[in-house]
């Protein structure tokens, strides 16, 4: 039989033990204490992710993997993407943003977008300082604010950043490869064309010339 | 009951003599969970008549889920019980490969698993901090239960890349395998669990203050339970053998062993117990598991994410979620976004009998008895 209150005070005794033992580093328990914001940071996770980004290789301009196929524009799920392609002096479309744009008081981070780009050119962002005094315009962000190289997406993400390079650098050289097939196919039926019209010069020349047959009805 | 603010504070009409006063409770109110409103009548302090509003966080869920491609709505299922998002995912997940006849991969239902008991795990922690809440607790018991929770919340971020809105199940498998060494980082983590239960056990269950408060209030028989279509904890508080864990037998559960813990009384009381039993079940279920998780693929490569048409058809497919029966009810045409999707969240069938569990208790008691029945307002509202 329990002496009335002793509940009580059995639950005065642990959180007692707590409050001192906050002040030593227990060896079973770690401390987990407040973090000073902004004084003191946190260190991300490295897949850690907030909004996207557009990855570029080399030049911003030239170097742009995003080739306007709307893909991610179709699939976000609270439509925050708007594209439109860029066109030539003629008026042809180009592989190419004109115009790429996030709204992300919208976008809800969900990633969606990088799994179902093909050309590995829309990747997640660990941004989280993005707060203004605006509710509108510094939110939405465009083509030159999304643009960021793939060194910086190699330091925030390095294992995924890795494998898609890996997987970048596989494409090419298959597509190397695939190319140089072709394009040795294409040399081998050239000489293969070549020296059958050779052969063939060579039997007409050889063949006695067949008499013109005589305009009998003329 | 019509509710009039203005007109309706003491009114005699209800009974000869009989002085009743209405009283809204919520939305927004602290113990509510969220913007949830009770209209309650009172005579004296004693609940006569009690009647919930809801919608106030209505978010045309299931409309939504209608325009959107099937893999469009994965990440909005985590916004449903933001408490545990993955369990969301894991009981969509389960609906489509029902609908689409997908196979998933033995290591993705063990990463599932592993997954799914630590939301478990979390999401009743939480509980025991915010039931203290409910009685006026405010500190320490909500602290300890936090700081134990952020734990499990990091790990998710490290897997999925966020603490909450996680969008970490596929059709067919999951998004990512798991990092080099969050298995070991997970393993530990669950070896310093029962400690901490211990800890928190020895903080509240003798305390007479909170027994005082939990036992013989807001009584549930098993048969109104059944009635209500009630499930999950509170069902089992009742004295009610029923886990989806046990009856279907998804995933990889059959090959593990645990026990479902059951009430006996149905109040307050057994409800807060049953949620420290069934963690440590949970806990058991995820040794196991790590244990046995085997090497393999995570995700089934014949399935296509994007651009994902089921054939037509009708499924219905459910989990135990920590707070109950989460189903996922998805009609198809074959196209590309769902012709019908309907979500049955155990929050919301829970609260059916909130009524038959509050008349006749006293005003203060209606705030525990909500608290027990553990409802996320993301859920209720959709």
């Amino acid at each position: 039989m329990n002496l009335p209150g002793s509940g009580i005070i059995k639950g005065m005794a642990v959180t007692a033990l707590n409050m001192i033992g906050s002040y030593f580093d227990r060896a079973h328990a770690k401390r987990l204490t407040t973090e000073q914001y902004p004084e003191e940071r946190p260190t991300l996770v490295e897949t850690s992710r907030s909004f996207p980004f557009l990855v570029f290789d080399g030049d911003p301009e030239a170097g742009i993997r995003c080739v306007a196929c709307k893909i991610c524009e179709k699939e976000c799920p609270p439509q925050c993407i708007y594209i439109v392609q860029d066109k030539d002096a003629n008026g042809k479309a180009i592989r190419r943003p004109r115009v790429f744009d996030i709204d992300i008081s919208v976008c809800m981070g969900c990633q969606i977008c990088v799994e179902v780009c093909p050309f590995e050119s829309i990747r997640m962002d660990n941004i989280y300082e993005v707060s203004s005094y605006n509710r509108f315009a510094p939110l939405v962000l465009h083509k030159e604010q999304l643009l960021k190289s793939n060194a910086y997406y190699n330091q925030i993400h390095p294992t995924e950043a890795a494998e898609t390079d890996a997987r970048i650098e596989a494409a090419r050289i298959k597509k190397a490869a695939a190319a140089k097939a072709t394009a040795e196919k294409v040399a081998a039926a050239k000489a293969a064309a070549a020296k059958a019209a050779e052969e063939k010069a060579a039997a007409e020349k050889a063949a006695p010339e067949k008499p013109s047959q005589p305009e009998q009805n003329a | 009951m019509s509710f009039q603010p203005h007109t309706t504070s003491l009114s005699k009409a209800n009974g000869a003599g009989a002085s009743t006063l209405d009283v809204s409770l919520g939305p927004q109110h602290p113990s509510t969970h969220g913007v949830f409103r009770m209209n309650v009548r009172m005579d004296g302090e004693t609940i006569v008549k009690l009647q919930p509003v809801f919608g106030y966080l209505h978010r045309n869920h299931e409309k939504l889920a209608e325009k959107n491609s099937w893999l469009g709505s994965m990440p909005y299922t985590d916004r449903l019980d933001y408490i545990c998002p993955i369990t969301n995912n894991w009981a969509y997940a389960v609906a489509v490969e029902k609908l689409a006849g997908i196979e998933v991969p033995e290591r993705a239902e063990y990463i599932r698993v592993i997954v799914g008991e630590l939301t478990r795990i979390q999401n009743h922690t939480a509980f025991l901090g915010f039931i203290l809440g409910d009685m006026g607790a405010w500190g320490s018991a909500l602290m300890y239960a936090f700081r134990e929770r952020e734990k499990i919340l990091d790990l998710f971020e490290w897997l999925t890349g966020a603490r909450m809105m996680v969008n970490y199940m596929r059709f067919g498998g999951v998004r990512c395998d798991l990092p080099v060494g969050w298995l070991e980082k997970a393993r530990a983590y669950v070896e310093t669990y029962p400690a901490f239960l211990d800890e928190m056990e020895q903080l509240l269950t003798g305390n007479e203050i909170l027994l005082a408060r939990l036992q013989g209030v807001g009584v549930l028989s098993g048969e109104r339970a059944i009635n209500g279509g009630l499930s999950g904890p509170v069902l089992r508080a009742s004295g009610v053998d029923y886990d989806i864990r046990k009856v279907d037998g998804y995933g990889v559960y059959p090959r593990l062993n645990f026990r479902i813990p059951r009430g006996t009384v149905g109040d307050c009381f057994d409800r807060f117990m049953l949620r420290i039993l069934e963690i440590r079940e949970s806990i058991k279920i995820l040794q196991q598991a790590f244990a046995q998780i085997p090497e393999g693929p995570t995700l089934n490569p014949a399935v296509k994410q994007r651009g994902f048409k089921p054939p037509a058809g009708e499924a219905y497919g459910r989990i135990e979620g920590p707070k109950g029966e989460l189903g996922f009810h998805l009609i198809s045409e074959g196209g590309e976004k769902p012709y019908r999707y309907h979500v049955r969240p155990p929050s919301l069938i829970n609260l059916t009998l909130l009524e038959e569990m509050c008349l006749g208790t006293k005003i203060a008691d209606v705030m525990v008895i909500l608290g027990s029945i553990d409802i996320v307002l993301g859920e209720v509202d959709r």
